[in-house]
């Protein structure tokens, strides 16, 4: 449409009798427009699309594979036809890196599905029938907190074969038990309110009660929180990779690209700096959003 | 108080329990032993060796001895070191993570809690916004990005450090640096955060009424409840920095106990594994305690509930 139409598109339109109501807005409506003012999650969000589309579409659009080795050629610096260069092996960084994206990301968004599914679920029961099953669940949690699970991930990974399931596995249990708090604090907040009080007087059974609604009303503390896991989750995996425990070799991942480049930084540094630039901006636009989010929401950081 | 405690020390010691039976049953069922990398090592060598460390017992018994001399503070013999226990290799390694951990501590908590402060009574200025920015970059950029890029800039480049080693007191400039800015961002945020949410209340109004100075109202009235969710983070925080940051130590080649407690995994040298973990899973249980009680004492309102 050419710019000058847009100012008598309004007065084309039939003019109503009477004043329309006007429309109302869902509270997920007002947190969007909310989060669209917020300039850095908006940036963190298009930044996060960006990045995900790339590494999910790029590697089949480039020219290179990534294992596909130029020994002849050996690490080039970013050129026309190599845009961010070679490593060692004569293999194309950008390739790889797109590559190790879908690794890094795909690692990210598994775990923290493990991790928001246990969380979940324990929290809400334990909100939900609270107790001494509660007191239990609760005090158990108090526990684990204490255990050294950096050292646990590390000696799994170094027994058990460095397998990329179990590093899922592993992560994801690692992280569970802050949003088991987190849904128990609101779980326990909503269990008294008088919508819930109708739900079991119509007879409602508590598996129905709490997952269709109870849950679809905590949804919001459980997007921000699992928006700020996959950021810890990804430092995990990429630390793993970074001490050679995570994800191995010809497969990569951004752990394992910034791990290779930190070796060979002194005479190739492009190898450490645009995996590394890209492993930042991705977490940073990851918090971005999850900051974002939490204000649009207004999410207030749990207290139990 | 003293109930609180003592029930919590008697729940950190279950804890510390089941860390060092799951530890220890769970090394055993791993394939591979401290002894299968050994080259030319005869069966009835490592026959003698089994014999000598114990491992021809059955496990149960072995588990029994391990936790009888536990008791007496004895971590037992190395097995990848001859001749030494991980009582004597622990106490090398200590030193050298705590130094690190201290300096990296003291640069946490100065810059950490300096910028957190000046963006709290400036905010939304642009003061505000540029410790805001160093927070979350400082939250985004992992170490093991910072660390190499800053010793390629000033160590390789500039040639003002050393790329690697323990040596000279200049060696333990970027490491401390790099550890210890990852721990400040954190801090400044909860600090700007804590701050915020204190400075609008009454008691400080009234501070203020009473003609305190600014500077004593933020540091004598604001801060003390204002840093609060800063100590219950320092509990954990503080144990991982003192342990050594097992990324740290290897990036800047330390010999400290993270890097140790990844080789020993590594060598399958049982009983380093344990009593690294034991050392860890202690100290950060012990902080942890520490932390909630420095919390109660600065703000009443928490009541401690064992």
């Amino acid at each position: 449409m050419p710019a000058a139409d847009r100012p008598t598109a309004p007065a084309a339109r039939p003019a109503p009798l009477a004043e329309p109501l006007e429309q109302g807005h869902s509270p997920w409506q007002d947190a969007w427009q909310r989060l669209q003012k917020n300039r850095l999650a908006v940036f963190g969000l298009w930044a996060l699309v960006v990045v995900s589309l790339a590494c999910v579409v790029g590697p089949w659009l480039m020219h290179f594979g990534y294992e596909e080795q130029n020994l002849d050629l050996g690490a080039t610096p970013p050129s026309g036809a190599h845009w961010l260069g070679t490593d060692t092996l004569g293999r194309d960084l950008l390739v790889r890196l797109l590559f190790g994206g879908r690794i890094s990301l795909a690692v990210g968004l598994a775990a923290t599905l493990v991790a928001l599914t246990i969380g979940v679920v324990y929290g809400a029961v334990a909100g939900f029938i609270g107790g001494k099953l509660d007191a239990f669940l609760m005090r158990t949690v108090d526990i684990m907190y204490a255990l050294p699970f950096a050292i646990f991930v590390i000696l799994l990974m170094v027994f058990f074969g460095r397998n990329i399931v179990l590093l899922f596995v592993a992560i994801g249990a690692v992280e569970w038990l802050t949003m088991a708090r987190i849904v128990r604090g609101q779980v326990m907040a909503l269990k008294k309110m008088e919508f819930i009080e109708a739900a079991r007087a119509l007879g409602f059974g508590q598996r129905r009660i709490i997952f269709r609604h109870i849950l679809p009303n905590i949804l919001g503390p459980i997007v921000v929180y699992t928006t700020l896991t996959i950021p810890g989750v990804m430092l995990l995996e990429a630390f793993l990779s970074f001490l050679g425990l995570g994800v191995q070799p010809p497969m990569s991942s951004w752990g394992v690209l910034i791990k290779d480049g930190a070796e060979k930084m002194e005479e190739f540094p492009w190898l450490l700096v645009f995996p590394g630039a890209l492993f930042s901006l991705t977490l940073f636009s990851l918090n971005f959003l999850g900051d974002g989010l939490r204000d649009a929401l207004d999410v207030r950081s749990s207290k139990d | 108080m003293l109930r609180f405690i003592t029930s919590r020390l008697l729940q950190s010691l279950l804890a510390l329990f089941l860390v060092i039976t799951a530890t220890f049953f769970m090394i055993r069922f791993v394939p591979g032993g401290p002894f299968t990398a050994e080259k030319a090592v005869t069966p009835e060598i490592l026959r003698n060796l089994e014999a000598h460390y114990g491992l021809n017992k059955p496990l149960g018994r072995q588990y029994l001895d391990y936790l009888g001399s536990l008791a007496r503070g004895d971590l037992g013999p190395s097995f990848k070191y001859p001749n030494r226990t991980v009582n004597e290799i622990l106490a090398d390694k200590l030193p050298v993570s705590l130094e690190l951990g201290l300096w990296s501590l003291a640069i946490a908590l100065v810059v950490g809690i300096g910028l957190g402060t000046v963006a709290a009574i400036r905010r939304n200025t642009w003061i505000d916004y540029v410790a805001s920015t160093f927070g979350m970059i400082g939250i985004s950029i992992p170490t093991f990005v910072v660390g190499p890029l800053l010793v390629l800039a000033l160590a390789i480049h500039a040639g003002w450090f050393n790329a690697s080693g323990w040596y000279t007191p200049a060696d333990r400039v970027l490491p401390c640096l790099v550890l210890g800015l990852a721990y400040a961002a954190p801090i400044s945020r909860l600090t700007r955060g804590g701050l915020l949410e204190v400075l609008h209340q009454d008691f400080i109004r009234t501070a203020r009424a009473k003609g305190a100075s600014e500077f004593r109202v933020v540091t004598r009235h604001a801060l003390r409840g204002g840093l609060l969710p800063v100590v219950s983070f320092l509990g954990p925080a503080i144990a991982n920095i003192l342990t050594g940051s097992f990324v740290i130590e290897t990036i800047f080649q330390i010999p400290g106990v993270g890097r140790e407690f990844v080789n020993s995994a590594f060598n399958r040298d049982y009983t380093l594994v344990l009593g690294t973990v034991i050392l860890y899973a202690a100290l950060l249980m012990l902080l942890n305690l520490a932390s909630d009680i420095a919390a109660a004492w600065m703000n009443p309102k928490v009541r401690l509930e064992a």
